[in-house]
């Protein structure tokens, strides 16, 4: 097939055989990823640029890995401390590394929409590695080619994704994305964590896990930002975990064979108990690995669409 | 001095319940005579024009226009706004005091008084800030401010916080029959929000305002202005539970008014899309329900005065992510072509659009214009209800160009401006040269 965007800015431009494509190819460079020689060619001679409005070890590394393993030079700009901070706009800082002619710029950005407001200034590929709490498209690829190579299928699956939702560009990235896989998608949280209109986007929404664990078959758990876990939204850490936090009895009611997911980095004894994070259930490492290859997977479709319909890259 | 005739023109004035087909006598850059029989008064030899049917209304006065100048003139001049409310058919306006500068000093309404007289092409009042540099602290020498020529005492894009200095602030002008304006809106309840709260915010991952931080400041000034017997008006009002607050205070006799942008009777939050600024406003644009119960609100009275809430912003403002671009859209060039939206839908009568639009604010801030009475200045505009056009960028005199209507389609334009008889726009010839 023929990938129809030149960018990816969020699930929501994506049909299912758009994410089914993506997690496919995903697949094979899981494979790439085991060997003991790990270099391919397919992105040689091409430049990567990972532009990190906000800091990140995670997925910054990700995403050079994946780079490095397609053979792409990759840059790292550290944004967070530089000319952004001078005052330089988004906009100029998108002309400048425009005029450097990069292929591939990775882009994370602390507003939502950035990432779509730099593509519209650059002629290479962007792929938003989170913007806000907008999207993080390549964390539900990954996440879903997690349950797919545990659960053999998305479709029918009730998956519960817990916690601050309100903030998260995971869970909105997820909930598209499940959705639109034909999966059942739970949210658990206090209310204080739940975005306005939450019934509206197409999920059922808990107030207890206890409720919205029962006969999941993955658990999704969100990280809790510390400048919100001291009484802004939640009362206190031991609360939160008491009543929200993911420990063996919780657990339990889910179906016994559910996945347990966190898209990292965990605060343990705050979302998740460290015996569950460290369980038999955990595919916390699992989801790394998917991760460099989903990005992987990313890069060389998007490369790949541009070099076969090289007309819509721009003018000049 | 100015002495011309216009005839065959239909003449709306809600001022004096006027709609006939007549003509308007001007001498000596007053109307002389105005109605079906104006002509036969006319002196012999005149000066005429045939408007061939055009309507004729009294001149828009815009109670809220955000000016750049003092301290931003890259954004708007006192000159450059007035050429843009030309263009619109606004022959009056006033200057929210929230330049930099914050306009808190009889010096600071002297300059603006200075600037309108020598390099505005359509009168411009200067409101006074309310506090000291807008901080909602410390009151401003209302008394001084007024006599030197301010028309209305404002805390600009700011609510004041503090409910006791609002208190001593509304009594204290109560005493001097100054009308306290001002935009309602939580600080703390807002706090962060950048648009609408409900699910279009929350797909797009933007923290809302909730609309409830509008209703809670507006009934909190409501209760003062019973309280302190002050005249009140807010500003902009965005929801129909404020319309109903207002309703209800002024059925209790309160000396209560209010006001709404003209972006939130013809837009709503989904025009927003992905991430433009330029529909970054305050209060955020609302849904299309609340569009729709404000245009009746309109329509029965119960918001007394429609506002080009003009707001220009550059790109240093506006080029930047949804969350981190400033609030605000330029609105004087296209006040009353947006206006004509909503006669046009049957929503709201045309004389009733010219009332808000022109009357209504002249009698709420005791400003000459609004009125096209014997007697009265020949502040007008010519307009054709049904001229269709489409706004492009490069028209736009403004010096910011950040308009919710770039590209819009229209039906109405105003083809002629007059001020004290002189005209300021013809939309054949554009604007008079600088």
């Amino acid at each position: 097939m023929v990938f129809p965007h030149r960018h990816l800015l969020g699930i929501k431009e994506l049909s299912e055989p758009d994410i089914l494509h993506l997690l496919d190819r995903a697949d094979a460079a899981v494979q790439i990823s085991r060997r003991e020689d790990k270099k391919t060619a397919t992105l040689r001679g091409r430049t990567q640029i990972n532009l990190f409005f906000e800091s990140s070890t995670r997925t910054q590394a990700s995403f050079e890995l994946a780079g490095k393993r397609l053979g792409a030079d990759v840059m790292n700009m550290a944004v967070a401390n530089s000319s952004v901070k001078k005052g330089e706009t988004l906009i100029d800082t998108a002309m400048t590394l425009n005029a450097m002619r990069p292929d591939i710029l990775i882009v994370r950005h602390g507003s939502a929409g950035a990432v779509a407001l730099l593509a519209q200034k650059v002629e290479c590929a962007v792929v938003n590695a989170g913007d806000g709490a907008h999207e993080h498209p390549t964390q539900a690829l990954l996440d879903a080619l997690t349950i797919r190579r545990n659960k053999g299928r998305l479709g029918r699956l009730i998956v519960a994704i817990c916690g601050d939702v309100l903030h998260s560009r995971v869970a909105r990235s997820n909930i598209i994305l499940l959705n639109a896989m034909g999966a059942r998608v739970r949210v658990v949280a206090p209310s204080t964590l739940l975005p306005a209109g939450i019934a509206q986007m197409g999920v059922e929404v808990f107030h207890r896990m206890e409720d919205g664990l029962r006969d999941a078959d993955v658990v999704m758990m969100l990280r809790l930002q510390r400048e919100r876990m001291e009484g802004a939204f939640v009362p206190s850490v031991r609360e939160y975990f008491r009543h929200y936090g993911l420990d063996a009895a919780k657990l339990a009611l889910a179906r016994p064979d559910a996945l347990v997911m966190h898209p990292g980095p965990m605060n343990r004894g705050v979302e998740i108990a460290s015996d569950i994070a460290d369980g038999p259930q955990s595919v916390i490492e699992s989801q790394v690995e998917m991760g460099v290859a989903v990005r992987m997977a990313v890069m060389e479709t998007l490369m790949a669409a541009r070099d076969t319909d090289p007309v819509a890259e721009g003018t000049s | 001095m100015t002495r011309r005739l216009l005839t065959n023109a239909r003449i709306i004035d809600p001022s004096q319940g006027m709609d006939e087909t007549g003509a308007v006598l001007i001498i000596d850059g007053q109307i002389a005579a105005i109605g079906a029989n104006a002509a036969a008064t006319a002196p012999e030899g005149i000066d005429t024009e045939d408007l061939g049917g055009l309507i004729v209304v009294p001149g828009l006065v815009d109670t809220c226009v955000h000016i750049g100048e003092p301290g931003g003139e890259h954004r708007e001049t006192i000159a450059s706004a007035s050429r843009a409310a030309a263009r619109g058919g606004v022959t009056s306006l006033i200057m929210m005091p929230d330049t930099d500068p914050v306009i808190d000093d009889v010096s600071l309404v002297d300059f603006v008084q200075r600037a309108a007289r020598d390099e505005a092409i359509v009168s411009v009042y200067p409101a006074a800030a309310l506090t000291k540099g807008l901080r909602g602290e410390q009151m401003t020498e209302f008394g001084l401010l007024l006599d030197a020529g301010a028309v209305m005492l404002s805390n600009g894009r700011e609510t004041v916080k503090d409910t006791l200095m609002m208190r001593r602030a509304m009594t204290y002008a109560r005493d001097f029959g100054a009308v306290v304006a001002c935009a309602t809106q939580d600080s703390y309840l807002s706090s962060g929000g950048v648009m609408n709260e409900g699910l279009f915010a929350s797909w797009l991952g933007l923290p809302g305002i909730p609309r409830e931080a509008e209703i809670i400041a507006l009934e909190r000034d409501l209760r003062l202005a019973a309280l302190t017997g002050a005249r009140y008006h807010a500003l902009k009002l965005s929801v129909p539970e404020s319309a109903a607050a207002v309703r209800s205070s002024k059925a209790a006799g309160h000396a209560v008014t209010a006001g709404i942008s003209i972006n939130h009777l013809t837009l709503n939050e989904t025009d927003i899309g992905e991430y433009r600024t330029f529909f970054r406003l305050s209060p955020p644009l609302r849904s299309e329900d609340d569009r729709r119960a404000m245009a009746a609100a309109v329509a029965d009275g119960t918001i007394d005065v429609i506002s080009s809430s003009h707001d220009p912003q550059d790109v240093d403002t506006k080029r930047l992510p949804f969350a981190d671009a400033a609030n605000g859209a330029i609105g004087l060039e296209t006040l009353l072509a947006a206006a004509l939206r909503l006669y046009h839908s049957g929503d709201v009568p045309l004389a009733r659009l010219i009332e808000a639009l022109s009357c209504r604010p002249a009698e709420i801030f005791g400003l000459p214009g609004g009125t096209l009475k014997v007697g009265a200045a020949a502040d007008l505009a010519i307009i054709d209800p049904d001229y269709p056009w489409m706004l492009s960028k490069d028209d736009i005199v403004s010096r910011s160009k950040n308009s919710a209507f770039e590209d819009a389609r229209f039906s109405g334009k105003v083809l002629q401006t007059l001020v004290a008889g002189a005209s300021v726009y013809r939309a054949d010839e554009g604007l008079p040269g600088r």
